[in-house]
């Protein structure tokens, strides 16, 4: 599995005007051993990004055109970081322009890697929503395993095109090391992603009589693993998310957040509703993800990096912390809890620990 | 068992090592402290409840709700209205992984719950019972997420092996909806084993396979026939009519009282079998799926005898 390429010497990152790009843009740049950072995007970087890319050179061209060959040749570009597969339509112009983006921009990106003699190493991230999520899923997806229902809308299903596109093009040039990463959902105090917006709604609702199992990434994590699958990373296909999992309903009581259960008929209603709002977008994909969850077994990664993203839960916390302040403080529900117990005790002073377990 | 269940209601002992049981909590207050000590219980119970403070582990199994939510509904049913008799507890291991295969009927699977609670409550060492159930249980609002709260997961290789290689005690139905979904007048007659899938997820993992027998749950709700149709159209593999349902409406998801029997019986060693070389024999895997079958098979035949009447 493991093919070591030696050091990378020109990087070239593809969605460099979004968070995750710009941010390991960034990352790679400050590495005085990569000589050249080039970022390539359809958008120039917002000012607030600027000083996070250090001495990235920022070339604003569209992976959809030809154009992008150019750039790779004439740079020499060793090494392509591909993270323009895009989850929501919003900023993208809808769904149409997102597919292109997604399917057409990673072929034609694919295409100009191909006939780049410099290439030797291609790192792609891709998602853990290729696996699906349906009632008949196995408690985790290991890396070999088929989804039980493919997906059949929206990102997920852009990407499960994205990644035949890239074993389509790992079969053509077996010279260039090839790393799948398949990232469960990001978390963080930092990122923008459906599931960090759909956490932060006042009122959040779910799925009536079901609650998925989460497996979170937190997002320093992720570009950690970005980060070393350029500089020295094993290739091949790997899950990457944190270990554990919080339940849905489990993780708003932590944030705090009231939960608003609609039963299934209803829910494509006002999923439609918070689309139009404009507040959340949710794919039926997503829709069936907040019935069955998803967790992917993440110990390829582990073995093959030597290193884990930080547990699920932790990475939650850092975004509870990060979050608007819950309806349900657990300082005040401890103290409630202390005196409501005195005084229903009558102050008679019980703890609920046995003496020395606790203490101890 | 007086002296576990009391602990267990205390509740928020929580040991912070593995090895140590927990200490009982010293009662000498008098009467007044056992209540005072449910009440802390009872709201530390809460205060985790509201702010998500409590584990679940990657199946979704919480412990925390199963101990005093699920369960404890059905200690009453299990002591009372089914007086379940418990046999050969100590072929369970008190440690590492081991597979119950047991078989199913009733309509309800209230028998994969009263063998869950037998192992949790009369097992020395109270062991959790981590249920295969089939997707239909993964699919339904409001089953789904209890079932995966409860311990279960979808009855499949890949979740079997994990379960059984992260030492849990796993129990498995093979008839599956043959077997519950089965004809009063063909009651304890086991079904197909489904395809062994349940024997070489243990050869595969060396797990002992320990066979179980429930006597009593066929006449919980004896199914008289069923609705096909009507079943299909809900998307149900069956629909039952039973004495009382659906002529009593409500009262018709009474179970009858009928008089339980749990045996476990001697394990099945499988660990030097050949662990995943021995998976991929067919005939090995047929033929320890038929010695499991008729070991339980004869075992229900004996206790059937045993059992005095159907409801004393």
């Amino acid at each position: 599995m493991s093919s070591p390429v030696g050091r990378p010497r020109v990087v070239l990152v593809t969605g460099v005007s979004r968070y995750l790009g710009s941010r390991l843009a960034g990352i790679l740049a400050a590495d005085p051993s990569i000589e050249r950072v080039i970022g390539v995007d359809s958008v120039a970087p917002r000012r607030e990004q600027r000083p996070v890319l250090g001495r990235t050179e920022f070339v604003r061209a569209d992976i959809r055109n030809p154009l992008i060959a150019k750039v790779i040749a004439s740079a020499d570009v060793d090494t392509v970081v591909h993270l323009n597969v895009i989850a929501t339509p919003d900023g993208a112009g809808g769904r149409t322009a997102m597919k292109e983006i997604n399917v057409i921009g990673t072929m034609q990106l694919l295409a100009a890697c191909q006939k780049a003699p410099s290439m030797r190493s291609l790192v792609v991230k891709s998602t853990t929503a290729v696996y699906g999520s349906s009632p008949r899923d196995p408690a985790h997806f290991t890396e070999e395993l088929a989804p039980r229902s493919l997906p059949r809308a929206g990102y997920a299903k852009d990407a499960v095109e994205v990644e035949g596109y890239v074993r389509g093009f790992g079969r053509r040039r077996p010279d260039v090391a090839l790393t799948l990463l398949r990232f469960t959902n990001f978390i963080g105090p930092a990122i923008d992603t459906p599931l960090t917006r759909y956490l932060s709604l006042p009122v959040v609702p779910t799925v009536l009589g079901f609650d998925p199992r989460l497996q979170l990434c937190h997002e320093e994590d992720g570009l950690e693993v970005l980060r070393r699958s350029v500089v020295d990373g094993p290739s091949g296909t790997f899950n990457v998310g944190g270990t554990g999992v919080l339940l849905l309903s489990q993780a708003l009581r932590r944030l705090g957040r009231p939960a608003l259960p609609v039963p299934s008929p209803a829910v494509s209603v006002v999923a439609r509703a918070f689309r139009g709002a404009g507040v959340v977008d949710f794919s039926p994909e997503q829709m069936r993800f907040l019935e069955h969850g998803r967790v992917a077994d993440v110990t390829r990664l582990r073995e093959a990096f030597g290193w884990s993203p930080r547990p699920t839960a932790e990475a939650f916390a850092d975004f509870v912390g990060a979050a608007r302040p819950p309806l349900v403080d657990p300082r005040r529900a401890a103290a409630a809890e202390q005196r409501l117990l005195h005084l229903l005790t009558r102050g008679r002073g019980v703890s609920p620990y046995p003496q020395g377990v606790l203490g101890a | 068992m007086p002296e576990r269940s009391a602990v267990r209601r205390l509740d928020n002992v929580i040991p912070l090592r593995e090895d140590q049981p927990p200490l009982p909590v010293a009662d000498d207050r008098g009467p007044e402290a056992g209540w005072d000590h449910r009440v802390a219980a009872g709201l530390a119970f809460l205060r985790r409840r509201i702010t998500g403070d409590y584990p679940v582990d990657d199946f979704g199994f919480d412990p925390d709700l199963t101990e005093h939510v699920l369960l404890p509904p059905l200690r009453p049913l299990y002591d009372t209205w089914f007086r379940v008799e418990t046999r050969g507890l100590d072929n369970v291991p008190d440690t590492g992984g081991a597979l119950v295969v047991a078989n199913h009927s009733g309509t309800v699977p209230l028998d994969a719950l009263m063998t869950a609670l037998a192992l949790l409550d009369h097992h020395p060492a109270s062991r959790h019972l981590r249920m295969l159930g089939a997707d239909l249980v993964f699919s339904l609002p409001g089953v789904a997420p209890l079932a995966r709260k409860g311990g279960s997961t979808l009855a499949c290789n890949a979740d079997a092996e994990r379960l059984l290689d992260d030492g849990e005690l796993v129990g498995v139905w093979p008839e599956g909806f043959k077997g519950i979904g089965k004809p009063f007048r063909e009651r304890y007659k086991l079904q197909r084993f489904g395809r062994g899938g349940f024997v070489s997820a243990a050869l595969r993992t060396g797990a002992p396979i320990i066979p179980c027998s429930i006597v009593g749950a066929e006449e919980t709700f004896p199914m008289l026939g069923n609705a096909k149709t009507l079943a299909r159209l809900l998307g149900l593999p069956y629909l039952p009519i039973t004495p009382t349902f659906p002529l009593l409406g409500p009262l018709g998801a009474v179970p009858l009282p009928s008089k339980w029997i749990i045996e476990f019986g001697e394990p099945i060693e499988t660990a030097d079998l050949g662990g995943a070389a021995a998976a991929e024999d067919p005939m090995l895997v047929f033929n320890l799926t038929d010695q499991v079958r008729e070991t339980i098979q004869s075992t229900l035949y004996t206790l059937l005898m045993q059992r005095r009447s159907t409801f004393f």
